[in-house]
């Protein structure tokens, strides 16, 4: 079973791109999109983790007990905060499409509507 | 494309992708027993090189400091973009009235305030000792703002986020990342080298010019979270106020 948090993170991901796809709504599909992005939150930690480490923190613990690899929790921290803002973007960019097309199904937007 | 000819598309490049990504997911090592070195020997060095007992720290502002200016930038162009897209012409916009709330919800809110406010303040002021830093701690103080929205009004949200300021905090943290870093290029060092002197760690001071950038984050984390607050609550008026068809 020492596969499962890797294959965890296809699941993930897969599920959300399923999502983005048979989306009817721009907000949903942006969700969709958050929960495809965290797949790689799930990967990077699960790749990271080292049987019977500590967290990366040396404040309480010994310098070099066993730990943790802190370069992928490094990805993932930065990642999470910009993620949010990169949402964010997306959804204002549906409120410009709700404004100007009056519709949030993107089956509904016609290609290049000028 | 109808939509079912779409789907059966996606399930047949899907079908392959997902066959793909478990055949590479095999060849990674198997779960906690990675083997990397670069972290093991970060998580060595950070304390006597750095004075950084939070490795995850010492490698956001330090070691890969350049990696996370990037991510800064990411951040400051959505949340510039969304200024943009959102930002039209709203001037004279009736403020809805707030909702009648219950006192209670008032009374907690008002006292989570200064907790929330501490707390954040607590976690970028500790990002090199213990768990926290500039993003983490950036996000939780710009909770104290929505807090005042949600328990209190709107009004006293936009008296305490003027958008000037809040776009000159949110540049000055940006910024202020950059100049670090400009400044160990002029005296002849490598950009963002961490020039000041490292303390001993534990202590506040700790880290050399870690601290700085972790504030400088904390700035630019905080400002781009009021920001988007501000434009989401600005156009939420907008829409109430029923300036859109």
């Amino acid at each position: 079973m020492s596969y499962l948090p890797y294959l965890l993170a296809v699941w993930i991901f897969l599920v959300g791109l399923f999502g983005i796809v048979r989306s009817r709504n721009f907000i949903h599909l942006v969700v969709c999109l958050s929960v495809t992005q965290s797949s790689t939150y799930v990967l990077l930690l699960s790749i990271g983790y080292v049987k019977g480490g500590t967290a990366p923190i040396f404040k309480d613990v010994k310098p070099g007990t066993k730990a943790v690899d802190p370069v992928v929790q490094a990805l993932t921290l930065t990642d999470i905060v910009v993620s949010v803002t990169v949402a964010a973007l997306l959804l204002s960019l549906a409120i410009l499409g709700k404004h100007r097309a009056g519709t949030m199904d993107p089956e509904e937007l016609h290609p290049m509507q000028g | 494309m109808t939509r079912r000819i779409r789907l059966t598309v996606f399930g047949v490049a899907a079908a392959g992708f997902a066959a793909l990504l478990i055949w590479g997911t095999l060849g990674i090592p198997d779960f906690g027993h990675y083997r990397g070195r670069y972290g093991q020997i970060l998580n060595h060095a950070a304390v006597n090189e750095r004075q950084t007992t939070n490795t995850v720290t010492a490698i956001v502002f330090d070691y890969r400091g350049l990696d996370t200016m990037g991510e800064e930038f990411i951040l400051f162009a959505s949340v510039t973009g969304v200024a943009l897209l959102l930002r039209e012409q709203r001037k004279d916009v009736p403020r809805p009235r707030d909702e009648v709330r219950s006192e209670a919800v008032r009374a907690i809110g008002i006292c989570l305030v200064p907790a929330v406010l501490t707390l954040g303040l607590w976690v970028v002021a500790h990002g090199a000792i213990t768990p926290g830093g500039g993003f983490q701690g950036g996000v939780i103080l710009s909770a104290t703002f929505l807090l005042v929205w949600l328990a209190g009004s709107l009004r006293t949200y936009v008296r305490l986020t003027p958008t000037p300021y809040v776009d000159l905090t949110e540049g000055t943290g940006v910024g202020g990342f950059v100049v670090t870093g400009l400044i160990a290029l002029l005296i002849g060092m490598p950009f963002l080298h961490n020039l000041l002197p490292y303390g001993l760690a534990g202590k506040l001071s700790s880290g050399g010019s870690l601290p700085i950038l972790n504030w400088a984050t904390g700035l630019a984390v905080t400002a781009a979270f009021l920001l988007l607050y501000s434009e989401f609550l600005e156009e939420r008026s907008f829409v109430i106020a029923g300036k859109h068809k």
